[in-house]
């Protein structure tokens, strides 16, 4: 497919890029603010004015991985030196480590189910898309139908019928029924895309490979996959996004195993006082994955978002 | 290399029937066209062959062996689609090494077929390129490169040359052609196109809704068209027809138009009520004292022929003189057709009347 284009004048790519970086700007400041009070002290932190200069901080950071309590002025004051530099940070509040926090925990928790759950939903949601893309399913439009039905109410609506269902048979608070909820909840839109990338895929391609001596899951996997890729890279993005940020869910049915760190990061600011840096170095971090994930995917992105329209 | 028999064979799609009862047979080493109006069953029938698509009823022998029911996998024949379905995400010589390395053939012998192929196709400096950036004609090649890598009992193609532009088509058919006579593989190759099937077919299947309408060499398809969507479809300009009302009887050979008579082969059957008949626009002859008359109306100047075509009480005709001969448009003449060459048609089942001339001909038809 080709578009003729006309050029865009000066003053127009000048408003566009405008435009563009005033979005930019909207989007990216709180994420900036949030960054940057990981590093500040807890003062400068609640400072008003606001504090855009500050003295960078690892405190944040520190409290967000340890737990410390204060001892008796006098043992504290009997103490050998600090051996390390975050002990030497956690001295100077006045207080000693009494041990890592739970952060940790939650962060990988996240990452398991997240991504566990999104590999789940990539094997299910390109077969079923398959299925349908490809064979005579009898009831094809309604059973297509009926998948994307179950996206049409939030699926916090059905979330007590799930936590009851859940206890009955011992999935609560387990990383298997986390990443079974998230699944199910990413499914329909992962067939519907995935079902959207594959009809691209002219059928030949697939019977040449049958008639060159395939099988039928040979033809799939050699042929079909390599050219689903961005379709499958770019669902995998929507479903990891979803699966990573979910909090009422992971409110609701986790709370000791299985927590991820979204429900986990809003306690931080119980733990001795309001520790907003602290609060803030656990949103930077958690941040980190579904960045990096999605730059790695980005170039399939940019291709897919487009699903599937711009095909020679 | 192998015969391809197909007997019967029907295939339906729901309560539409897309082929039915085709019976025709691919001699061993022949090139054989299946020719038709876009959405006769053509396609249908070639992906039955290949095993694509299930038969309804009826029976397909490759190689003397009935291979109906088998998947595609085991037919041992090649297929090059319209679209050439070379895989997007393969150089050109991985492209034609696939089918071989299905077959478990270790790489470095593949990678010396593969290069005997390109030889012959003329594509070795293309073989590290991705298939993406290939002009048509080299797509095609790389297409053909991976049917004939395998030495397959047969190739099925549909409209292979369908997707370039008509300069490059001819030097393509040219080409295919030659590659044809070389390696004197059975290939079927699905066309809408009737000259490229005249040009090209040692035979050629004509289809029409679904039904095989007449099977042979060209010639004989084209003098002796078994049915009048036959001679309408093949030929340019089309066969003329005369529509006239009567009756005629077996040993006949002339029949009536209006007060002219006009000789026509013996026939060997009778039929009384509509009935056509059937004249090549070469067979036409402009003479003023022949007693069936025309207007001309217009004439078309083709080099050293032209397209005169007139009006007659039975219809339009179009005959092809000689540029040389004077004709001017208004003018009354008389048209006198040659004898040996006439069809008369059945108007209401649109079959040909046989005839001491087209008698053999549609005998196996
Ligand atoms: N899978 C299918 N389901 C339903 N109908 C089909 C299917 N495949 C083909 N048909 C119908 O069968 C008829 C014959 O199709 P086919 O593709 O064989 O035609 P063709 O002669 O190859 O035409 P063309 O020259 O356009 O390629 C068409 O009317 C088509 O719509
Ligand atoms: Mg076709």
């Amino acid at each position: 497919m080709s578009f003729s284009v006309t050029a865009p004048s000066p003053a127009a790519r000048w408003i566009a890029g405008l435009l563009v970086a005033l979005y930019a700007i909207v989007t990216l400041l709180p994420l900036a603010w949030i960054i940057a009070t990981g590093f500040k002290s807890p003062a400068d932190a609640i400072a008003y004015p606001p504090k855009v200069l500050f003295e960078p901080s690892l405190e944040g950071y520190v409290n967000l991985f340890t737990t410390r309590t204060r001892i008796a002025e006098a043992d504290f004051a009997a103490l050998p030196p600090p051996g390390t530099w975050y002990e030497e940070i956690v001295r100077d509040q006045g207080m000693v480590i009494a041990g890592p926090s739970r952060y940790g925990e939650r962060f990988l928790n996240s990452v398991i189910i997240g991504f566990g759950s999104t590999a789940l939903c990539m094997v299910l949601g390109t077969a079923a898309a398959y299925a349908f893309s490809r064979f005579r399913v009898p009831l094809k439009d309604d059973l297509m139908f009926f998948i994307l039905s179950t996206r049409m109410m939030p699926p916090i609506a059905v979330a007590i019928p799930i936590f009851l269902m859940f206890r009955q048979i011992g999935l609560n608070d387990t990383h298997l029924g986390m990443i079974l909820l998230y699944t199910a909840v990413n499914l329909s839109l992962s067939v519907w895309l995935l079902k959207g990338f594959i009809d691209e895929i002219p059928v030949e391609y697939e019977e040449a490979a049958l008639i060159d001596g395939y099988t039928r899951f040979q033809a799939f996997r050699k042929v079909v996959l390599p050219q689903a890729a961005t379709g499958i890279a770019s669902t995998a993005i929507f479903c990891l996004i979803f699966a990573w940020n979910e909090y009422a869910f992971a409110v609701l049915l986790t709370s000791g195993t299985a927590q991820t760190a979204p429900p986990f990061i809003p306690t931080i600011i119980g733990t001795g006082g309001k520790d907003w840096p602290a609060v803030a170095a656990g949103a930077t971090i958690f941040l980190v994955p579904v960045m990096v994930f999605t730059i790695l995917l980005r170039k399939h992105l940019l291709r897919g978002i487009t699903f599937g329209a711009v095909r020679k | 290399m192998a015969q391809i028999r197909i007997e019967n064979l029907r295939k339906d799609f729901g309560s539409f029937t897309a082929v039915r009862s085709s019976s025709f047979t691919v001699e061993d080493g022949e090139f054989f066209m299946l020719l038709g109006p876009s959405g006769c069953g053509k396609t249908t029938t070639l992906r039955m062959m290949a095993g694509l698509e299930l038969p309804t009823s009826g029976s397909i022998h490759i190689g003397g062996e009935e291979v109906g029911m088998k998947p595609a996998s085991q037919r041992d024949i090649a297929f090059v689609f319209q679209m050439f379905a070379l895989y997007p995400h393969m150089n050109v010589g991985r492209n034609i090494a696939y089918p071989l390395i299905s077959q478990g053939m270790p790489r470095a012998e593949a990678r010396k077929k593969v290069a005997e192929v390109a030889r012959i196709l003329g594509i070795e400096g293309l073989l590290d390129r991705p298939v993406g950036g290939l002009s048509g004609g080299d797509r095609q090649r790389v297409a053909l490169g991976r049917a004939i890598v395998r030495r397959p009992k047969a190739f099925l193609m549909d409209e292979p040359l369908g997707a370039l532009d008509a300069e490059f088509r001819e030097h393509m058919a040219e080409e295919l052609r030659a590659l044809h006579d070389r390696m004197g593989a059975t290939t079927v190759y699905v066309t809408h196109d009737q000259l490229e099937a005249m040009q090209m077919g040692d035979k050629i299947v004509v289809m029409n809704h679904g039904v095989v309408e007449q099977f042979g060499v060209p010639q004989q398809i084209y003098d002796w068209p078994a049915t009048r969507f036959v001679a309408a479809f093949i030929g340019s300009p089309p066969m003329n027809f005369l529509d006239f009302e009567g009756a005629v009887h077996e040993g006949q050979d002339r029949v009536e138009l209006g007060t002219a008579a006009i000789a026509v082969p013996r026939l060997l059957e009778g039929a009384r009520g509509a009935l056509t008949l059937g004249v090549r626009p070469e067979h036409v002859r402009l003479d003023d004292a022949a007693p069936f008359r025309g207007e001309v109306i217009a004439t078309e100047y083709l080099g050293t022929t032209q397209i005169v075509t007139l009006d007659t009480a039975f219809g339009r005709v179009r005959a092809r003189r000689p540029s040389a001969e004077p004709v001017r448009p208004g003018a009354r003449t008389g048209l006198d057709f040659d004898a040996r060459t006439l069809s008369v048609f059945n108007a209401t089942t649109g079959r040909a009347l046989v005839s001491d001339a087209n008698r053999e001909v549609l005998a196996h038809g």
